[in-house]
């Protein structure tokens, strides 16, 4: 019974296919499941956007929306058709194919990353050995998108945003690309199913999970500042600072465009949280051992809100950073982190197993923490003003 | 199998002609991107998904952020007025025939240019590390220098501007 | 230490999103329109007339001197004095307006006509929600809209409205007091044996008596 329910998407679409002949079976069997992604998480995003305002809200001392529907859950929909509905406006100086393509090419990107990530046991749409370089490589062409959105504008301040977009989502790229080594390391597969299922195992009652070790819980919390840099979330939202740049690369789109990079961010915050699940947070497996009888997609789809909570809640707390703050912030702490977190991770690999290792990766992680703290994060003591004067 | 290869090889033709029709120097570098892309599918669709992932990663993810940078640091976002094609169009077409001559040479005389491809992936993301890190050691070490030194000078370009500015 | 900010930041926002589902100081919302903020005494929208009693024609304290009119500085204040005399609350026989029109469109609620009307017959009141769509007259308030009762305005601004009273009292004391010394003067004088004192003295007192 149990496994039934877990594998009931599974069961679902191998009777539609059984339909098929023997020929079509495996790719309808992907269209399928492509179309079951595209329909669900456009979904989960009115579920984040309605999180978001209440969230929010409540976070501020106030109620969020309430009047929509009970309790303001009709709200994404009401503003979805608002932005269907809304005259889309292109500038006469901007350059129309361009602006048209790129939040095209950004909802597509973003779609694809959703392909190698496992929802549940045997629930992946595409089992690829390189799994997790194809998501980064999916990552990385959402900057072109974000490039062509502001400069197909022709209008600075946009172009000015989708510089510091393209600038921090660089920067913070290699960083989550490190953190995903540090994985990858450990596990010996670019593959998510087999990372995945290497942090299925129980010692105790206690998950396997890599959060639960010293690189991995740095790792964790690295990837997780890269991965709320890379979708331009609070408290690096600069590049759509509303007090800034009105809306940075977005500002020239209206209607269903702007809706189109709205839900092509919310879908980036999904998939880099399903990322982080499956890396560090187990991906389908259950946090304790008695209770795996629940099904595995829900575990990963719960782990998922848990993150998207997250970041709501780091939005409702912390001010945003400023452009250069942001890349000190980068290179001057948290890539040399990453890059410790990885040697100490392959410490943690030919240590060999006992408590050794757990007592020495964690102080030199902690030391190192600290440290750097202090050493890179120092602000630099302007000294006197000196004047210059026009002669 | 054939099909799939017609397809890709079109757009990635076509993509390499836009760079040098377009008259705006931005669509050139995405037409640049669209190229690799389609460099990127060859590669998948040859199994070497290692390399193809890496081909998005870098070209499309690093490269043409680059060139696009490079483009709108000098300015050459402003449309061209002069003509799209050189008045010495002869010797550039004598000069790509020469070059194409010598690579079609290369890749019809090596050893590699088999007929048939097999469907399981001969090289793993395995066998590139192990080969990485073993057999190619030492240009790994000197691609890595390189990179260093890359890295030191552009800190330093960046550097001497600000010093500039007192 | 790193990161120490955040965590105390986090723990706090934390704090607000639990709080405001048990704790009412964590969610200061009021759900307008189905809740309201009662209103402070000293809140003011726009004037309106006072009347005593319960008759808003005969009791309005207004008696047309045009003073507010020429005080309000965004001219807001229509008035036409009556061509006749009634009673007022001390009992003399005074003007009142035949019409006295506020555009609250114009007002400004800066409550100058309250300050310098002599009779305490304009205050302010504090219902805000006049919105209309009537976009040629749905703001301009006549006599019969602005004319509402002493209890009412004891019910929006009861301290002023007490000063008023108090105040009013005191003049009507004093006016009955000088009347009754009047009259009683009046009497002594009518005595046959000053009849004559009476008749002289009468009538240098009869403008006295029939002043305002």
């Amino acid at each position: 019974m149990a496994t039934t329910l877990d594998q009931i998407f599974i069961l679902l679409r191998d009777w539609i296919t059984g339909f098929l002949p023997q020929a079509w079976r495996p790719a309808a069997g992907i269209v399928l499941g492509a179309a079951t992604i595209v329909c669900l998480f456009p979904a989960l995003f009115a579920l984040a956007v309605w999180m978001e305002r209440k969230g929010l809200g409540r976070m501020q001392n106030r109620l969020g929306p309430n009047r929509v529907g009970p309790f303001g859950l009709l709200q994404p929909i009401a503003d979805g058709i608002k932005s269907l509905t809304k005259e889309d406006i292109v500038p006469l100086n901007a350059d129309a194919a361009v602006h048209l393509l790129a939040p095209v090419v950004l909802v597509v990107t973003v779609f694809m990353g959703f392909a190698v990530l496992p929802m549940g046991r045997n629930m992946v749409l595409v089992d690829m050995d390189a799994g997790l370089l194809f998501f980064f490589a999916m990552g990385a062409s959402t900057e072109v998108a974000v490039f062509m959105a502001g400069w197909s504008s022709r209008n600075k301040y946009s172009l000015l945003g989708a510089m510091r977009a393209v600038a921090q989502m660089i920067s913070y790229e290699v960083v989550l690309l490190l953190s995903g080594v540090s994985v990858v390391m450990i596990s010996g597969s670019l593959s998510l199913v087999k990372i995945a299922s290497a942090q299925n195992h129980y010692t105790g009652w206690l998950p396997n999970w890599y959060i639960f070790t010293p690189w991995g819980l740095a790792g964790f919390i690295m990837f997780a500042i890269a991965a709320t840099a890379e979708t331009n979330r609070s408290p690096f939202d600069l590049p759509e600072g509303e007090s800034e740049l009105v809306a940075g690369y977005h500002t020239e789109y209206s209607g269903f465009k702007f809706a189109l990079f709205f839900l092509g961010e919310y879908l980036a915050m999904f998939s880099i949280s399903g990322l982080g699940t499956t890396l560090f947070l187990g991906g389908w497996s259950a946090p304790l051992s008695i209770l795996t009888w629940v099904p595995s997609w829900i575990w990963f789809f719960a782990k998922v809100m848990v993150s998207i909570f997250v970041f709501i809640w780091m939005r409702g707390t912390l001010p945003r950073l400023r452009q250069d703050q942001l890349m000190n912030f980068a290179w001057k702490f948290v890539l040399p982190f990453t890059l410790i977190n990885l040697m100490v991770t392959a410490l943690w690999r030919f240590m060999g197993e006992g408590w050794e290792r757990w007592a020495v990766c964690s102080l030199i992680l902690a030391a190192v923490f600290v440290l750097m703290g202090k050493v890179g994060m120092r602000r630099e003591h302007l000294g006197p003003r000196s004047y210059r004067y026009a002669e | 199998m054939g099909v799939l290869f017609y397809l890709i090889a079109a757009l990635t033709l076509a993509g390499g002609l836009a760079v040098v029709l377009l008259k705006n120097t931005v669509h050139c570098a995405l037409a640049v991107t669209v190229a690799f892309a389609g460099l990127a599918l060859f590669f998948l669709q040859l199994d070497a998904q290692f390399a193809g992932f890496a081909q998005i990663l870098v070209y499309i993810g690093a490269v043409a952020i680059l060139v696009v940078f490079a483009i709108l640091v000098t300015r050459g976002s402003t449309t061209p007025v002069g003509e799209v094609f050189s008045s010495s169009w002869l010797v550039g077409l004598a000069i790509a025939a020469g070059v194409f001559a010598l690579f079609g040479w290369a890749v019809l005389e090596s050893v590699w240019a088999l007929p048939h491809e097999s469907a399981v992936p001969a090289v793993t993301v395995r066998d590139i590390g192990n080969a990485l890190v073993g057999r190619y050691v030492l240009p790994l070490e000197i691609v890595a220098l390189l990179l260093t030194a890359a890295t030191i000078g552009a800190v330093i370009v960046a550097m001497h501007e600000k010093e500039r500015t007192r | 230490m790193l990161g120490e900010g955040i965590v105390k930041g986090m723990l706090e926002t934390a704090k607000n999103f639990a709080g405001s589902y048990v704790s009412k100081e964590r969610l200061t919302t009021v759900e307008y329109p189905e809740e309201r903020i009662a209103p402070i005494e000293a809140a003011r929208v726009f004037p309106f007339l006072v009347y005593d009693g319960t008759d808003w024609e005969s009791g309005l304290r207004c008696v047309a001197c045009q003073i507010c009119e020429k005080e309000c500085p965004p001219k807001c204040i229509y008035i036409d004095k009556s061509k006749d005399k009634k009673p007022d609350a001390l009992g003399k026989a005074q003007f009142y307006p035949s019409r006295f029109d506020i555009d609250i469109s114009v007002c400004m609620s800066c409550q100058i006509c309250v300050e310098v009307c002599p009779f305490e017959a304009i205050k302010m009141d504090n219902e805000f929600e006049l919105a209309t769509d009537d976009r040629f007259g749905g703001l301009l308030l006549d006599r019969k809209d602005l004319a509402k009762s002493n209890q009412y305005y004891h019910s929006i601004h009861p301290t002023e409205a007490a000063e008023v009273d108090a105040r009013l009292a005191a003049e009507k004391a004093k006016a009955d007091a000088k009347a009754k010394a009047a009259a009683s003067a009046a009497a002594a004088k009518a005595d046959p044996a000053a009849k004559a004192e009476g008749a002289t003295k009468a009538k240098p007192e009869s403008p006295m008596a029939g002043g305002d």
